[in-house]
């Protein structure tokens, strides 16, 4: 083997300063992050935000800017930590943001004071951004308007709330975002592939236990535990016509065959390889059949037509889908789990699999050159970025991102292909879908209330009178809740309708309580789930939420549900 | 005191609650889920102002915590952290900047806070918890702990438990805790002797089994066996006059090529500095937004608790528990953790635990493997039976007087059936159990 390259230098000081972060999503995670640009669109009291941006000024965002026009009150230093004192009077946007960029060097801050109405109508206000977070209240038609940018130039919209105990968000990502890298537990991703061995890991089975009986002890207590495996599989089929064990009873039998192989005359009085070849004989004689899901991704129109201006996912997609129609199987990933072994015969085994990991890759990016020929792409796809779809092949997520209601006064919510899953989930007792149903209702009220007619800016509800805006929004989250009902085609029945709207009341009149309050605590939870989310989106590592959030911190739980 | 006259300003209105606008939307009006006797207002603020808070730790979660309670309106505060600032904190610890580096964390967090939250006091002591007595515990309402370290919480956790006086309703602190690795995380609170404690939950963070010594000393097979092997193995034969500070680039540099040496050897790929430094200091990952949020559901419990404005997590026989995953999707489990009635620091019952052990085993092992047992987790044990004295630590003559005990086997010093107690200098308990032997 050739030598490794000499010691490096220990690590650069930016390796330093991000070294806890870089453990999670790596140097590609990090130039993602570094090359975006958010804009947060702030309003309310502000916090939850200023929160979030804290969370991503921090790791090293490239660029951000922070739109609101509000002044800073006295109001505002009971709740937001990146203000003080002296800045009583002055913009929001600008002291906020000057405070946060002392957080990190590394981080470009701007500041945008005119208001949201003009500013946004501008041509080519929104092109700098890379991915916007606007901040509930908000008036419906800019946040339409937002949304319609989102669709069109396919960068994530996050929408949040956060009012009192309660907090919601929403994402609209783009229809087609599909995920490689989502980081699976590592449990879950060791494929060794014992139903479908190659020559070559067959040749290693056969090699490391073909004088299995007549071994020393400590030889035969070390002999892998997948060449033990195999050694058995190979054994039961020549008793069985060439099958290996089918049923359940089968298949116990067989894990029992390699337990009683075990040498017991020993101090021990057993051998730690035989252990770890029972622990894993259920599990080894699965087929290695791609989930459900993956197999799914092969099938969607964007993988199966594969065209000039395909990003280069759905190329590679096509052609690892080729690649399992051929085999049944997707490319071997190509890691060995740990295991009890001589060194040599580990590092043996490991090149085995390495091997065939690289022969399969290699064939795979045989397709993915033979469709960028046929395609005539320009851009030609890296072998790295094939070579780690294909170590990540039975882990590949597509998420369909999708609009989120923007509330318009006066118009029925639509549910569409939702309705009835939405209506059936209702009467779960501890559902959070009543909250979200509140928050509806919150922004229909906000959508019908000015603050005063001069400065244009929404009015929440509670702000000043907390029984009759229950009342008002309790009635508004009704009117919502029978409409979906309605839209789906269903009907809940007593005692459940009333239990729902029970629920629904309770938590319009806790959302009410805080008048459009923030608490900080719940802001900067809130912040923390939201930069998870735009980290995971901007990364695209992980797998994201779909599509909507909500946070009670009354139980101090959260619920997901796709709108 | 600058809120003593507190009981003649209207809520909400200007003057010196005008900063708590927000605040008193949610201290000044009952909810759905207030208690029917709860009487909001002043009262509320009072409590809120009077009560003294114990923060541990001023690292990811503790800048956070510290942050969020001068946020809630809580006007006194103590923060214990022994640490000093390293640049790799600055990736979210949000209260320190690079001229910070090599200060106190305790120092600086607590000056940051007063600067910027008007009004409230923030006194901090950079030290160990252990330095403390109970009398200086006693004085706090609440506890709240943002660590990294098992044997700190297992600390606070049992003095918490041992200071709880059924005649004295003051004496019971509630314990609140948060925890993070990546992008998962727990907030969890407890309510020493009514609920589940600390202790109970050890299982809950299970220990990652170690690498047997044989397979870093003869049989390595991955990158992490060679850094362990230089760390535990080779750093001990070469260099043993040198005591190994992983915070020291030089010690980790010596260790990186040795362990790269190694692996070279054995055709081993993989090793990295930052890996050989990732498993040298069992470094965790760790980011702000997850910092964030566990931070803020401890403090988000801790008002509650201190304002009756909801129910808070830990009511006995309520949820007490929540767990945070936010690598897939978001997902959180908020359930009830419900007390072992055995558990060695707040069972009621002190019979001792039953355990099955090989006899043929020799005392060194049988302690080896109580580093790794999740429920007991005890890295220095001392243990003596019914009968005798097997091993201790500490003084000096009596460790040289049992140390041979160590190569015994278990059979050889004790009856099946026997009970023993273990004790560690890291904990204030004892642990007990009655060892059976296995046929």
């Amino acid at each position: 083997m050739a030598d490794l390259p000499p010691p490096v230098q220990g690590p650069t000081a930016k390796e330093k300063k991000y070294d806890r972060q870089l453990r999670l999503w790596g140097a590609t995670g990090q130039m993602a992050l570094e090359d975006s640009h958010m804009l947060l669109i702030n309003s309310g009291p502000g916090v939850v935000g200023i929160e979030t941006l804290k969370n991503l000024v921090l790791p090293g965002m490239g660029n951000f800017t922070i739109q609101d026009s509000a002044i800073v009150s006295e109001a505002d230093l009971g709740v937001n930590f990146f203000l003080e004192e002296e800045y009583i009077g002055g913009f929001r946007a600008e002291h906020t943001c000057n405070l946060l960029k002392e957080l990190n060097p590394d981080v470009q801050g701007n500041f945008i004071t005119e208001p949201i109405d003009s500013w946004l109508t501008q041509p080519d206000s929104l092109k700098p951004f890379t991915l916007i977070l606007a901040i509930a209240p908000i008036r419906p038609e800019l946040l339409a308007r937002l949304s319609a940018h989102a669709n069109a130039t396919l960068i994530p919209l996050f929408y949040v709330h956060c009012v009192g105990f309660y907090s919601h968000f929403s994402v609209h990502l783009p229809s087609a975002y599909p995920i490689v890298d989502t980081h699976p537990d590592s449990e879950t991703t060791a494929d060794i592939r014992m139903l479908k061995p190659w020559p070559e890991l067959l040749q290693f089975a056969k090699e490391k236990t073909s004088n299995m009986d007549t071994m020393e002890a400590d030889d035969h207590g070390h002999i892998p535990y997948i060449a033990i495996l195999l050694h058995h599989l190979e054994e039961w089929k020549k008793g069985h016509d060439g099958k290996v064990p089918q049923t359940y009873q089968e298949k116990t039998e067989f894990k029992t065959t390699i337990s009683k192989a075990a040498r017991t005359n020993n101090p021990e009085g057993g051998e730690e390889n035989y252990d770890e070849a029972v622990a894993a004989a259920l599990k080894s004689l699965k087929e290695p059949e791609p989930s459900s899901s993956v197999k799914e991704i092969f099938k969607v129109p964007e993988c199966v037509l594969v065209n000039k201006e395909s990003p280069s996912f759905w190329v590679i997609a096509h052609a690892i889908g080729l690649f399992y129609t051929k085999y049944g199987v997707l490319p071997v990933p190509g890691a060995v789990p740990d295991m009890k072994a001589r060194s040599a015969d580990y590092i043996q085994l490991q090149n085995v699999y390495k091997s065939k990991a690289r022969k399969d890759v290699m064939e795979v990016l045989e397709s993915v050159r033979f469709l960028e020929r046929t395609t005539g792409r320009e851009t030609v796809i890296e072998e790295k970025d094939v070579e780690q779809f294909c170590k990540n092949a039975a882990h590949i997520k597509l998420v369909r991102g999708r609009p989120f209601h923007v509330v318009q006064a006066g118009e029925t919510i639509k549910w569409g292909e939702r309705a009835k899953s939405i209506a059936q989930n209702l009467t779960f007792p501890d559902t959070l879908i009543p909250l979200y149903i509140a928050f509806l209702a919150f922004d229909e009220f906000v959508a019908t209330h000015d603050k005063d007619r001069l400065s244009g800016a929404p009015k929440m509800p509670g702000e000043t009178r907390q029984e009759t805006d229950t009342e008002k929004v309790t009635g508004i989250a009704f009117k919502i809740t029978d409409d979906l009902i309605k839209e789906a085609g269903t009907f809940i029945e007593e005692p459940d309708y009333t239990a729902v709207k029970e629920r629904i009341g309770e938590f319009v009149q806790e959302l009410v309580r805080a008048g459009g309050a923030e608490l900080h605590n719940i802001a900067s939870l809130t912040g923390g789930i939201v930069s998870q989310e735009i980290i995971k989106a901007i990364t695209e590592q992980y797998i994201p939420v779909d599509n909507t959030c909500l946070f009670d911190g009354v139980k101090s739980k959260t619920e997901v549900i796709r709108i | 005191m600058a809120n003593a006259n507190i009981s003649s300003v209207p809520i909400g209105s200007e003057g010196p609650r005008a900063r708590w606008k927000y605040l008193d939307n949610i201290l000044g009006r009952s909810g759905p889920f207030t208690d029917p006797d709860w009487v909001p207002g002043e009262t509320v603020i009072e409590s809120l102002e009077r009560a003294k808070l114990l923060v541990i730790g001023a690292g990811g979660l503790g800048c956070e915590i510290l942050k969020n309670l001068a946020l809630s309106g809580f006007k006194d505060i103590h923060v214990i952290d022994m640490d000093t600032i390293d640049v790799s904190n600055l990736n979210r610890q949000f209260l320190f900047r690079h001229a910070d580096v090599g200060k106190y964390k305790a120092e600086v967090a607590a000056k940051f806070v007063e600067k910027r939250v008007k009004g409230v006091k923030i006194t901090p002591y950079c030290g160990k918890i252990q330095d403390k007595d109970e009398e200086y515990y006693k004085q706090f309402a609440m506890i709240v702990c943002g660590l990294d370290s098992i044997e700190a919480r297992r600390w606070i956790n049992a003095t918490l438990v041992g200071m709880v006086d059924e005649n004295d309703e003051d004496s019971l602190k509630p314990l609140i805790d948060g925890g993070t690795e990546g992008f998962k995380g727990q907030a969890r609170v407890i309510l020493p002797t009514m609920t589940s404690c600390i202790e109970c939950q050890l299982d809950m963070h299970a220990p990652r089994a170690a690498v047997p010594l044989c397979t870093l000393a003869s049989i390595p097979r991955q990158p992490q066996h060679c850094i362990e092997w230089a760390h535990i193995i080779a750093w001990d034969e070469e260099r043993k006059d040198i005591t190994l500070d992983t915070d020291d680039p030089e010690h980790i540099t010596w260790l990186f090529q040795k362990a790269l040496k190694r692996a070279q050897e054995f055709n081993i790929e993989g090793v990295t500095y930052s890996m050989t430094q990732g498993v040298v200091k069992n470094i965790i990952p760790a980011i702000a937004s997850t910092n964030a949020i566990v931070a803020a559901s401890c403090c988000n419990e801790a008002f509650k608790i201190a304002t009756s404005t909801n129910p808070f997590l830990g009511v006995p026989d309520t949820e007490n528990y929540m767990m945070y995953t936010g690598d897939e999707g978001v997902y959180t489990y908020t359930f009830q953790h419900l007390r072992q009635p055995d558990c060695p620091v707040c069972g009621d019952d002190s019979r001792a635990r039953p355990l099955q052990v090989n006899p043929n085993s020799t005392l060194q092992e049988f302690l080896d493997g109580l580093a790794e047992r999740p429920e007991a987790q005890l890295k220095k044990p001392s243990i003596r039976s019914e009968e005798k004295s097997l091993y201790y630590q500490s003084p000096a003559s009596l460790e040289e007087q049992t140390r041979p005990n160590l190569s015994k086997k278990l059979n050889e010093l004790l009856e099946n059936g026997e009970e023993v107690v273990i004790s560690d200098p890291a904990f204030p308990t004892q642990f007990k159990y009655q060892l059976t032997f296995k046929e």
